[in-house]
């Protein structure tokens, strides 16, 4: 079990480019779709506790999914497979920085990956408003929040802490009616 | 995160000039991986050989580590409280809405011309509607990259 998550994250490690957001679909088919360790309800809180802490998103996300796969080991498990591929690549590209910055080739690679990047997060997009059963009111403010992140500059984590008050203050308020 | 690398990497500690910084954010965004991983194993790399990359990962890592830890541990401790339940669904619409946020900014930068919106349609429907895993859908995506550009 233990080799099976450290290979499973060692390939989410060495397919993850663009940087975080460009990981959230490759978790998903691996961790979600194909080996079923979590639901996609909990992937989306994995992601939710990823993107409210400190530190890079796809380690954050590695490190939760891990522990709840398997604990300690398993959060220990994951990280180093999320991480190990990272850093063998750029140990063998800082040996041989000025061969990789004008190659013509990899500019040409990196070309392609780019919109499929685009293509997978909305993808992921995709099955997390299908599969995460939040309802029209929830999917209703997430287009929201969608549209407000991309029309002004505020930080995600304010999205964040309004969202947390908003759901406290409602349902402190509902339960107090009832 | 880049800009906090920047700050104590150029300013605070003179390790490098602001246009090594760029080339290797540069290659950082290239290689596979989480952009601050590479971007820190690198400044190691260039500062003091394989001990200072293995140095300035694990620095990135373990701050990282112990925040999720703590979080996970304490989730488990109040999973029976409402409170919980409360924050995770006033989260949960804006971390979908974070995604479709960030899939926009990408798609601004990434889609830049007929070819790449041909990649990115393409792919999409390959990965959401034909179950093609996104793993095979990368690297096809970086051979029409090589075959189109």
């Amino acid at each position: 079990m233990l080799l099976k998550m450290f290979l499973t994250f060692l390939k989410i490690g060495a397919f993850t480019f663009g940087g975080g957001f460009a990981m959230i679909p490759i978790i998903q088919e691996e961790v979600v779709n194909k080996n079923k360790w979590i639901k996609d309800e909990e992937f989306v809180d994995t992601i939710s506790v990823a993107q409210s802490s400190p530190g890079p998103i796809a380690v954050n996300a590695s490190i939760f999914v891990g522990y709840k796969i398997k604990g300690f080991l398993g959060a220990l498990v994951s990280t180093i497979g999320t991480v190990l591929p990272s850093f063998i690549t750029i140990l063998i590209i800082a040996r041989f920085f000025s061969y990789f910055r004008d190659n013509i080739i990899f500019e040409k690679v990196f070309m392609g990956i780019r919109p499929a990047v685009v293509a997978l997060i909305f993808s992921a997009l995709y099955r997390l408003v299908y599969k995460s059963y939040l309802g029209y009111i929830a999917l209703g403010f997430a287009f929201l929040a969608t549209l407000i992140l991309i029309f002004f500059k505020i930080s995600p984590i304010y999205m964040v802490l309004l969202g947390i008050i908003v759901s406290v203050i409602y349902n402190k308020n509902l339960k107090s009616k009832t | 995160m880049l800009p906090l690398l920047e700050e104590a990497v150029i300013k605070t500690n003179s390790w490098m000039t602001a246009t090594e910084f760029v080339d290797i954010f540069a290659i950082s965004e290239m290689t596979p991986g989480p952009i601050a991983i590479n971007a820190a194993t690198f400044v190691g790399y260039r500062v003091a050989g394989f001990f200072g990359a293995l140095v300035a990962t694990l620095a990135v890592v373990i701050p990282s580590f112990i925040v999720i830890s703590l979080i996970f541990l304490s989730l488990n401790k109040f999973r029976n409280s409402p409170y919980i339940d409360w924050v995770f669904q006033g989260i949960r619409p804006m971390v979908l809405g974070l995604i479709g946020a960030a899939g926009v900014t990408v798609a601004r930068t990434s889609l830049v011309d007929i070819k790449s919106i041909f990649i990115g349609l393409g792919l999409f429907y390959l990965v959401t509607f034909k179950k093609l895993n996104p793993i095979y859908g990368i690297i096809i995506a970086g051979l029409l990259g090589i075959i189109l550009y």
